[in-house]
């Protein structure tokens, strides 16, 4: 249904409300790829799939279906860059598609409220509208190659999973971001347990950090001894798990070990299309971005 | 001969054979199947450093121990991230079936107050995590609208959000005084 590359923008909420520096680098990096965004005006929560869902899951499915349908009607299919907002879109539209009988619900709560929808729409991540454009694609976009830079590529749960509902042609050991984030010019480092939660989703963030906080330590750890430059991932809950979480094992630990750069996939690109770092947001960040610009550009 | 174990383990009280249906009907349709392989529980990142055993939850649901389950804080260890669920041999799915008892859990009143927190953000905002003065901040800084085009910048959008959580009687599960068991 989408003319051209023109998608509804959805932000959720760790996105535009707690780092709206990759809200910056996607709005600047994705119309270069000749992918267009339009606001998609009074959206919500998305709702979170961890939590809101956990909790009521048909206010969940009434509320997402909200979403959906605000870009339905716009005719423009929605796009996001966070995991768990793709991950409640995915399958809510599963479920309505699944279960005829789940959409007259949803409807059936929408009444008089001006609400078409019909499960139309289509959900997208941006890696996944990115993927599509492919590597060699990527590759004639960079003027300045990151050569030398270790990335540790952290793809998240809910962009995969359930494999059953994802458009990936694999169930696990994916490599499409891998080949993107080397489209770069960078190297994508192996790393222990890569394909691992980072412990932030569920509402275990939430509400057990110690817990939440500890799965990211062990990703870390393994980050650090594969000896990678920056983290690059897709998802703002993913994002927010290994930017906060380093604070505070540097703080309740009195350790100084945890600092590596958390980077989303679109701050990556950006830098290698040439861009202004203090544009991309590398200047907001939790973890300080100097060290590996320095590597980059030093 | 006489048993050194006690038979008493599980009080045939406990058992609420209807638990299982439940979840059965809400999705999980194939948790009866299990073989207690324990698949589940080895790949769970959170078992991995806690006492949460997915298997063992699986395991009392089939049993129907519906008040064990309900009320244990284990339910709230599950991060979601569906490796169970693609690993499982029996293809379980054993994430929802976590999902519609934590369902369940909150319908009874046990839910955790950080919990209740988001959803009330929810409930005034749109937001589970809602715009704070700082990033209200950051957002100028980085040539973006100060408040993002969302319930955040539109009152009536808001409304009708919340308009939703009404019909939808999220407003009252989470608002309402319910008490934990009941």
């Amino acid at each position: 249904m989408t003319e051209a590359q023109t998608y509804s923008f959805f932000l959720g909420c760790v996105m535009p409300n707690r780092f709206p520096n990759l809200e910056a680098s996607i709005r600047l990096v994705l119309p270069k790829l000749g992918i267009n965004l339009e606001d998609l005006d009074g959206a919500s929560c998305c709702p979170a799939p961890g939590v809101i869902r956990s909790f009521d899951e048909p206010t969940w499915l009434a509320l997402a279906s909200r979403n959906l349908a605000l870009a339905e009607m716009t005719g423009h299919d929605i796009i996001t860059g966070c995991n768990g907002c793709y991950g409640t879109f995915k399958d809510a539209l599963s479920e309505i598609h699944e279960h005829p009988a789940r959409l007259k619900e949803v409807q059936k709560v929408f009444k008089g409220m001006g609400l078409k929808f019909e499960g139309k729409v289509e959900a997208k991540h941006l890696i996944e509208v990115i993927a599509d454009l492919g590597p060699d694609f990527i590759k004639k976009k960079v003027t300045k190659s990151l050569e030398g830079i270790k990335v540790g590529v952290h793809y998240g749960c809910h962009l995969l999973k359930p494999s059953k509902n994802r458009p990936w042609k694999q169930t696990q050991r994916h490599t499409f971001l891998d080949e993107l984030v080397e489209a770069t010019g960078a190297e994508s480092t192996k790393y222990k347990d890569k394909d691992m939660c980072c412990g932030a989703g569920g509402g275990v963030r939430g509400s057990q950090v110690a817990v939440s906080v500890d799965i990211a330590k062990e990703k870390l750890d393994n980050l650090i001894e594969a000896g990678v430059d920056c983290i690059v991932n897709v998802c703002s809950f993913c994002h927010l798990q290994y930017e906060t979480a380093q604070a505070q094992l540097n703080k309740e630990l009195g350790e100084t070990r945890y600092q590596i750069p958390v980077l989303y996939y679109t701050q990556l690109l950006g830098l290698a299309m040439g861009l202004d770092s203090t544009a991309l947001g590398l200047d907001k960040h939790v973890v300080n971005t100097q060290p590996l610009l320095d590597k980059i550009f030093g | 001969m006489t048993d050194s174990i006690s038979r008493e383990t599980i009080d045939n009280e406990d058992i609420d054979t209807e638990f299982v249906d439940i979840i059965v009907k809400a999705g999980a349709d194939r948790i009866r199947t299990c073989i207690q392989c324990g698949t589940c529980s080895s790949v769970c990142p959170s078992g991995r450093r806690t006492a949460f055993r997915t298997r063992e939850l699986m395991r009392k649901a089939l049993l129907g121990l519906k008040d064990e389950v309900l009320s244990s804080p284990d339910l709230w260890l599950c991060s979601t991230c569906y490796t169970c669920l693609e690993r499982c041999p029996r293809q379980i799915k054993v994430t929802d079936a976590i999902i519609i008892m934590r369902n369940m859990a909150v319908d009874h009143g046990f839910m955790l107050p950080q919990h209740k927190k988001a959803s009330q953000k929810l409930l005034s905002t749109g937001h589970a995590v809602p715009i704070d003065e700082a990033n209200k901040e950051i957002r100028k800084e980085l040539g973006l609208d100060e408040l993002p085009p969302t319930t955040h910048a539109n009152k009536k959008a808001l409304n009708q959000v919340q308009e939703i959580m009404k019909r939808t009687g999220f407003k009252d599960l989470i608002e309402g005084e319910k008490t934990e068991g009941e």
